[in-house]
């Protein structure tokens, strides 16, 4: 006959379920021995223990007070082990489970597991150095201090007594020479290796060691285990994940096709109100998953971008329940974006021209005193985004941070100058997905095109001058985390395929060996323009120097009358 | 200096609080029980607070939809009905039920009633405060009920859970759509705006203040300083001594109103689906504007009821197609936090 399995299952709550599960295990033939918690009132204990009396393999055993992070945990799987390890004396391995943990497999393909390994235990085990998890953010002080108030129901007397001991430079010794191991107190131990442990010599010395350790039932059989195993393998077979914060994650029923495919023999903590989980895993029949290794790596995954999405909100959300204080967010925005400063004044066509030549999606000046000027002069885009410029401006970081975000997947590109709201140039420049191209003194060019006569136009030139002086200190401070670049109109206008080039570099559009470019706009006359603006007694230093001098007369840089192309030198 | 003025303002807002208490506990004479089947509600029950006026035809689904969530007892106060809702409501084995004919307004918008049946009977639990034409869904909800999350939010130490309004509408004018009473309403109800809503943080109460939405795109383009408040904290674990500000905008203490993350992380979110835009839309707005029962500042809303009682398309090609929890997780309108 071959060794069976026994189990221990730690009962405080959900009864029901619990009994569901102790007689699944019981129908298995295993012996199961239930520590029932002391603070369970004892008539809802005895109703308990009368529900399973019909049940000659399920006994209960001596009841302890168990609080969390203390030693009682452990006195209380120590005294079900020894009810368990005399009471049934063919018990090979035996596996410690709570009410809370569910079989999601045939309890007969575990057995197989564990009769195949008749040596080996199967308990998570690693010294304090290596685990990163750290409730409390205690780790070899766990062993090292004394531990006598309860964490949570003493926090105050708990915290204060740990400051006390660190500053008295208070180091425990441990016993008998024990190396401190830690793991998922959810084990399965072979009866040779839990009676060793149970009838050690020192055990006396290792007890009274442990009653003062932190959360000694994470750490009491993982490190005695060292001593006396034959053959550790230092997992669990429970499949167990706690959140960042230390707490154990729950299974409800929409986990159900995930734990099956984890292959794992049990798993917890199941809700106790999944009824699809404890009626499709307790009715299972044995022969699916066969001799499978159990994979938990699909469940790891999930949890572990559960963890990250709790802790790091996606780029560029700002939603009803995340809204990052200044400087805490991942990032401003959702994905790079272009601000081009300049060059829709400049260049005839160039948001045509963008678009094909980087597919991007090119708008006008979003952020236009009228309105949101969108591609394709569209009045309401992607997430129903409105190109009413009362509602931009009641909150236009949020305007921002929403068609970046509703467009995530397509580069976004829009104009921007000194006419347009200035309240999001801090916000842009500090955002390391705006790729800023900058053609400073461009606001001039509309002017000088509008026919005006200087001295009208002269007023709201200076004023022009004066926003974009503004936005060129922002652009330039050391303070930016944008990608910019600036140059002035007069350096465009005599190379003016450089900046077209870095503007397609930016955006991400592959290097072309030959490009059309958009054409200049026609300046004839801007210099004279400008220099009636002096005349009038402004002073247009942002557009960098044009000749001037009469039209006729001066060799400004000419603009060619058809596109041309630039070849690769 | 800053320090102090939080103090003072502490302070402020802890004597208002209990103004608003002692309102609540004078308002309770206004109410008349019609079916009171308190005494059913047991230790831990999850409770639903809803005040009513004119609603037979949203309450079916209303109900059922919250029951199916895991909602044991309803506590309704109905605003002289007319309809037989009051009938109806005091049939329902799950529902206590109050009336009243006093001002809806001078109630504070029926706040003052909630809160002293809150007092009488929501102490300790989790208590979710709803009008009826909100329905409330949350990351999960169909396999993980009321019980599941609320169990959720205890562990991680939360009393309180956020869920926006999300107006639904229809395509083609709302006035059009047919809908009989215990229909699903999102089978017309099915569109949205995903992503034109717009988020400040209110210090003096610590709340974010969440507005956009289909209104705001439709109704409110040239004020949007008026556009709706969207933002709401429905599910709050009870204490006699909480009660809510403004509708279920804001919450006193203050600290119930920290619903989000500041630290860069996404907490666990819920939307309120919003069936306001049922064809009743015109009919109720043409009573609304005459009753002026609704808004505080009523006059500036005159436009809107107009707007309203003009039956517009709210459709738009941006609108999205409502599909479910999970693309509403997507969109980012509401998160699982680490709820996976």
């Amino acid at each position: 006959m071959t060794a069976r399995l026994g189990v221990i299952l730690l009962v405080h709550t959900a009864f029901d379920r619990a009994e569901q599960v102790a007689r699944h295990w019981a129908r298995a033939g295993c012996p199961v021995v239930i520590h029932v918690d002391r603070a369970v009132p004892r008539a809802r204990h005895d109703a308990f223990a009368r529900a399973l009396s019909d049940e000659a393999r399920i006994v209960f055993s001596r009841r302890f007070r168990c609080e969390w992070g203390t030693w009682s945990l452990v006195a209380a799987t120590q005294a079900a082990a020894e009810t368990l390890l005399s009471r049934f004396p063919d018990v090979g391995h035996v596996y410690l489970a709570s009410g809370a943990c569910l079989p999601i497999r045939p309890v007969e393909e575990l057995i197989d597991y564990l009769a195949a390994r008749p040596e080996t235990d199967f308990i998570e085990s690693a010294t304090t150095a290596e685990v990163p998890w750290t409730v409390g953010g205690l780790h070899e002080e766990r062993f090292t201090l004394a531990f006598p108030f309860a964490w949570k129901r003493q926090r105050r007397l708990f915290d204060a007594y740990v400051e006390l001991q660190r500053r008295i430079g208070r180091r425990r010794e441990m016993p008998d020479g024990l190396v401190p191991h830690m793991g998922s107190q959810w084990w399965c131990l072979t009866r040779e290796t839990l009676a060793a442990i149970l009838r050690d010599p020192n055990r006396a010395a290792h007890d009274r060691f442990f009653r003062r350790v932190w959360i000694p039932d994470e750490s009491y059989f993982q490190t005695l285990a060292r001593r006396h195993a034959r053959r550790i393998e230092s997992r669990s077979l429970t499949v167990s994940k706690f959140d960042y914060q230390g707490r154990p994650h729950i299974f409800y029923d929409d986990h159900l096709t995930l734990l099956r495919r984890s292959r794992c023999f049990v798993a917890r903590k199941i809700w106790p109100g999944a009824d699809r989980l404890y009626d499709a895993f307790l009715t299972e029949a044995a022969g699916r998953a066969g001799r499978a290794e159990p994979d938990p790596a699909r469940i790891d995954r999930l949890f572990a971008k559960g963890a990250e999405r709790r802790t790091r909100a996606r780029p560029g959300l700002w939603m009803q329940s995340s809204f990052p204080a200044e400087g805490r967010e991942t990032s401003v925005t959702a994905a790079p974006y272009t601000l081009l400063h300049g060059f829709a004044e400049l260049f005839e066509g160039v948001e045509a021209w963008l678009t094909a030549s980087t597919g991007a999606r090119v708008h006008g000046h979003l952020f236009a005193p009228e309105r949101a000027e969108f591609a394709d002069g569209a009045t309401v885009i992607e997430g129903a985004l409105t190109d009413s410029a009362a509602l931009r401006d009641a909150n236009p970081k949020a305007f921002l941070t929403s068609l970046i975000w509703n467009t995530r997947g397509r580069h976004q590109c829009f104009q921007f100058g000194p006419r347009d709201d200035q309240s999001l140039n801090w916000t842009i420049a500090q955002d390391p997905n705006a790729r800023i191209a900058a053609v400073t003194g461009a606001w001039a060019v509309p002017l000088f095109r509008s026919g005006r006569p200087a001295a009208e136009v002269r007023a709201e030139a200076a004023h022009l001058q004066a926003v974009e002086a503004d936005h060129l200190k922002v652009l330039r401070s050391p303070w930016t985390a944008a990608r910019i670049r600036v140059w002035s109109m007069a350096e465009v206008v005599a190379t003016p395929a450089q900046a077209l080039r870095s503007v397609l570099s930016d955006m991400g559009a592959p290097e072309a060996a030959e490009l059309e470019m958009p054409r200049l706009v026609d300046l004839e006359g801007f210099g004279a323009f400008l220099q009636e603006l002096k005349n009038q007694g402004m002073h247009p230093y942002l557009t960098g120097d044009f000749p001037t001098g009469p039209a006729s007369q001066r060799a400004a840089p000419r603009p060619p009358r058809k596109p041309y192309v630039v070849r690769e030198p | 200096m800053e320090t102090a003025r939080e103090l003072w303002l502490a302070y402020r807002l802890r004597w208002k609080r209990r103004r608003l208490l002692a309102r609540a506990v004078r308002k309770r004479r206004q109410l008349r029980a019609v079916a009171d089947r308190t005494g059913a509600i047991q230790p831990g029950d999850i409770l639903a607070f809803v005040a009513v006026r004119n609603e037979a035809l949203q309450l079916p689904h209303f109900l059922d939809h919250h029951r199916g969530l895991g909602v044991d007892h309803f506590l309704v106060v109905d605003n002289d009905s007319d309809d037989g809702t009051r009938a109806w409501l005091a049939d329902q084995a799950d529902v206590s039920l109050w009336r009243t004919g006093h001002s809806y307004k001078r109630a504070r918008f029926g706040v003052d009633w909630l809160t002293w049946l809150q007092i009488r009977h929501g102490h300790g639990h989790w208590c979710l405060t709803l009008d009826a034409d909100e329905i409330l869904i949350y990351p999960h909800h169909e396999t993980r009920p009321l019980p599941a999350l609320t169990e959720r939010l205890d562990r991680e130490g939360r009393e309180s859970f956020g869920a926006m309004m999300l107006d639904m509408y229809p395509q083609g004018p709302p006035g059009a759509q047919p809908y009989a009473a215990g229909d699903d309403p999102f089978e017309t109800l099915a569109w949205f705006d995903a992503g034109n809503h717009f988020i400040e943080v209110q210090p003096r109460l610590r709340n974010l203040w969440v507005r956009g939405g289909v209104r705001a795109r439709v109704f409110f383009a040239d004020r949007p300083r008026r556009a709706p408040t969207l933002n709401k904290i429905p599910l709050v674990r009870w204490n006699r001594r909480y009660v809510y500000n403004t509708s279920t905008h804001q919450i006193l203490p203050r600290r119930l109103n920290a619903v989000y993350d500041a630290e860069g992380g996404e907490s666990l979110s819920g939307v309120l689906l919003h069936t306001k835009f049922l064809n009743t839309i015109v009919a109720r707005s043409r009573e609304e504007k005459t009753r002026r029962e609704h808004f505080e500042v009523a006059d500036s809303y005159q436009a809107y009821y107009d707007a309203l009682m003009a039956d517009p398309d709210l459709w738009c090609p941006a609108s999205t197609r409502y599909t479910g929890w999970r693309q509403l997780e997507a969109l980012g309108l509401m998160s699982r936090g680490g709820w996976v």
